[in-house]
């Protein structure tokens, strides 16, 4: 009885929630990839361009929180509104996918240079110094002493991203990027399909659980204390 | 092989400037253990972290091995540090690799061919006795074993000198002996320079040939182990070495005592120390000795013994114990409380 209504509905809905939780991997992916190649980097310039560190500079350490902040500040939804035409510029369209992307990195990224900042600057300071004195290069100690002794604190920060990311990306079907909760927005909400609705909730919680806990797992292995 | 000229360091801070030191200059040579001992605050830190520039001086000049280190280029800077190692109070290894791994990691980043990683690795582990513990991660390594680590890790790039700020500082009793003897032996075994920093006595009496006594900044005397100990002339190295020969007898019993007789300190320094002196003397003159206080330590190569006595009888008797004392290579001072 319920099987064969389980089945009748992923007959008739499969496709679709199928298509869209594609498009929610796609997007989160593909932005979370670019957001970590800017948000790493701009980490590690916040923590080095502090007082008191290797490339200690007052105005550009001012300049990046100054950005940061207010970036943070604004709401994904306005963001999405706000960027329509530096995305148009970018990516030549503001719809879509690959017009959603664009948002999402200039809406993660920043979150991301933030989360590795305080991960980065949990390395105690003595360790760095210990390869100073044995004449390392900086950029050395940066890679292989900073952020390796980071990973763990790396690792549960881009899990916290990701998470916020997949909440981002309920949105993108503003602009016609679909996902799994524009499905739910969609088919739940404004056709009143609440099967639907369900359906892409509970997937989107399967997803964050799965997530967490592979971040969890990972940067458990990664600490050896 | 070390030489600090006249160097000075002021930090500034907000509020305002530290003259973390003032002047300084020390010469260590090669070969020996060189400690420098100084109350908290006194700059010690700054001084070592001078030699391979992790703190740039404000004034003077820094040699090592005959090289000037504050005109350097960065590049010239880096192969100089690669021949000076340095140990750390909080040992400063990277928690997320195993031991092996923390010594490898930093010969591969100095450029040290990775066929011979493993070698060096392993000849150094031993060194240390930890060859058992390659695969092991710091945290499951006690304090002393840390240390030892992170000693192996700096003398696998074979330095000339090795610094070590507070190295046994966090180490119990026991533990602080273990590492001192470790690095004695590779003082003696591989001729390695060392320069220690301590707030500790014991440290310094145990392995070093020379000492320095630092205080707000400045050197107040230096010298050889065995003459700071036999004669301090600042009251501050007093006090350090007074803190060896504890005497908790009160001034009051001092000096009922001193009406029938001196109070005296005695110095034995090397073969002196081994001697009944003082019971031959009472033996030989119309005295009783009564011995006040006391103890004997170990120096790196002699022993160092201190006693506090009381001389009861005839101050003409008295008086031919001194005489007797100072021909058997005693030092004897009264002691006096008029300044206390
Ligand atoms: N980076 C810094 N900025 C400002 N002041 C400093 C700095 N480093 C050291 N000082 C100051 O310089 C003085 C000497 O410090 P230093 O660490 O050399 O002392 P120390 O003898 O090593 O003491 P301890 O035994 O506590 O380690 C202190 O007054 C300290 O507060
Ligand atoms: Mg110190």
């Amino acid at each position: 009885m319920i099987i064969s209504k389980v089945i009748a509905f992923f007959d008739k809905w499969g496709d679709v929630i199928w298509e869209a939780t594609l498009e929610t991997f796609q997007m989160g992916s593909i932005s979370l990839i670019i957001s970590v190649i800017i948000g790493l980097p701009l980490g590690i310039l916040l923590v080095l361009t502090r007082p008191g560190k290797s490339l200690e500079n007052k105005y550009i350490h001012f300049l990046l929180n100054i950005l940061i902040n207010i970036i943070r500040s604004i709401p994904f939804i306005i963001l999405l509104f706000l960027l329509l035409p530096f995305t148009k510029f970018i990516v030549g369209t503001s719809i879509g996918v690959k017009g959603v992307i664009v948002p999402l990195v200039v809406y993660t990224a920043p979150y991301i240079a933030r989360l590795m900042e305080s991960a980065l600057l949990e390395v105690n300071r003595g360790i760095l110094e210990a390869y100073e004195a044995m004449g390392i290069k900086t950029k050395d100690i940066i890679w292989h002493v900073m952020v390796r002794e980071a990973r763990p604190s790396i690792i549960l920060a881009l899990t916290i991203a990701i998470i916020g990311l997949i909440g981002a990306t309920a949105m993108a079907g503003l602009v016609g990027a679909g996902g799994l909760g524009d499905v739910a927005y969609r088919f739940g909400h404004l056709r009143y399909e609440l099967d639907v609705m369900y359906v892409s909730i509970v997937l989107l919680v399967v997803l964050i659980q799965v997530i967490q806990s592979i971040g969890n797992h990972l940067a458990a292995l990664l600490k050896k204390d | 092989m070390i030489q600090l000229k006249k160097i000075s360091k002021t930090f500034h801070t907000k509020t305002k400037k530290v003259h973390a030191l003032k002047n300084v200059s020390l010469e260590v040579k090669k070969g020996e253990i060189f400690g420098v001992i100084g109350y908290s605050g006194a700059g010690k830190s700054t001084l070592i972290r001078c030699v391979n520039l992790l703190e740039k001086p404000t004034n003077g000049e820094v040699y090592v091995n005959g090289s000037k280190l504050n005109t350097m280029s960065a590049e010239q800077l880096r192969e100089t540090r690669k021949k000076i190692g340095m140990i750390f109070q909080g040992f400063h290894l990277l928690k997320t690799a195993t031991v092996f791994d923390n010594i490898a990691i930093p010969l591969k980043l100095t450029g040290v061919p990775k066929r011979e990683i493993p070698n060096r690795v392993q000849k150094y582990l031993a060194v240390v006795g930890l060859e058992d513990k390659q695969d092991v991660y710091p945290d499951q390594l006690s304090g002393g074993q840390k240390q030892r680590v992170a000693i192996a890790r700096a003398l696998s790039h074979e330095p000339e000198v090795l610094l070590s700020d507070e190295a046994t500082s966090a180490l119990d009793p026991e533990t602080t002996e273990s590492i001192l003897d470790l690095l004695a032996k590779i003082n003696r075994e591989f001729g390695i320079t060392i320069l220690l920093i301590t707030h500790e006595m014991h440290v310094i009496q145990k392995i070093c040939d020379r000492v320095a006594v630092m205080e707000n900044g400045e050197i107040i005397e230096q010298g050889n182990v065995i003459d700071l100990y036999s004669e301090p002339k600042q009251a501050t190295t007093k006090k350090f070495i007074n803190s060896l020969f504890p005497s908790d007898l009160p001034d009051e019993t001092l000096k009922e005592l001193q009406k029938r007789g001196p109070i005296i300190t005695l110095t034995f320094v090397g073969s002196s120390a081994g001697k009944p002196a003082l019971s031959m003397a009472s033996k030989k003159f119309d005295v009783h000795a009564n011995i006040l206080s006391g103890n004997i330590i170990q120096l790196k190569d002699k022993p160092f013994g201190r006693l506090i006595a009381h001389l009861e009888g005839e101050p003409e008797e008295t008086n031919k114990v001194r005489q007797f004392l100072a021909n058997e290579g005693v030092q004897v001072e009264e002691v006096s409380f008029d300044d206390n």
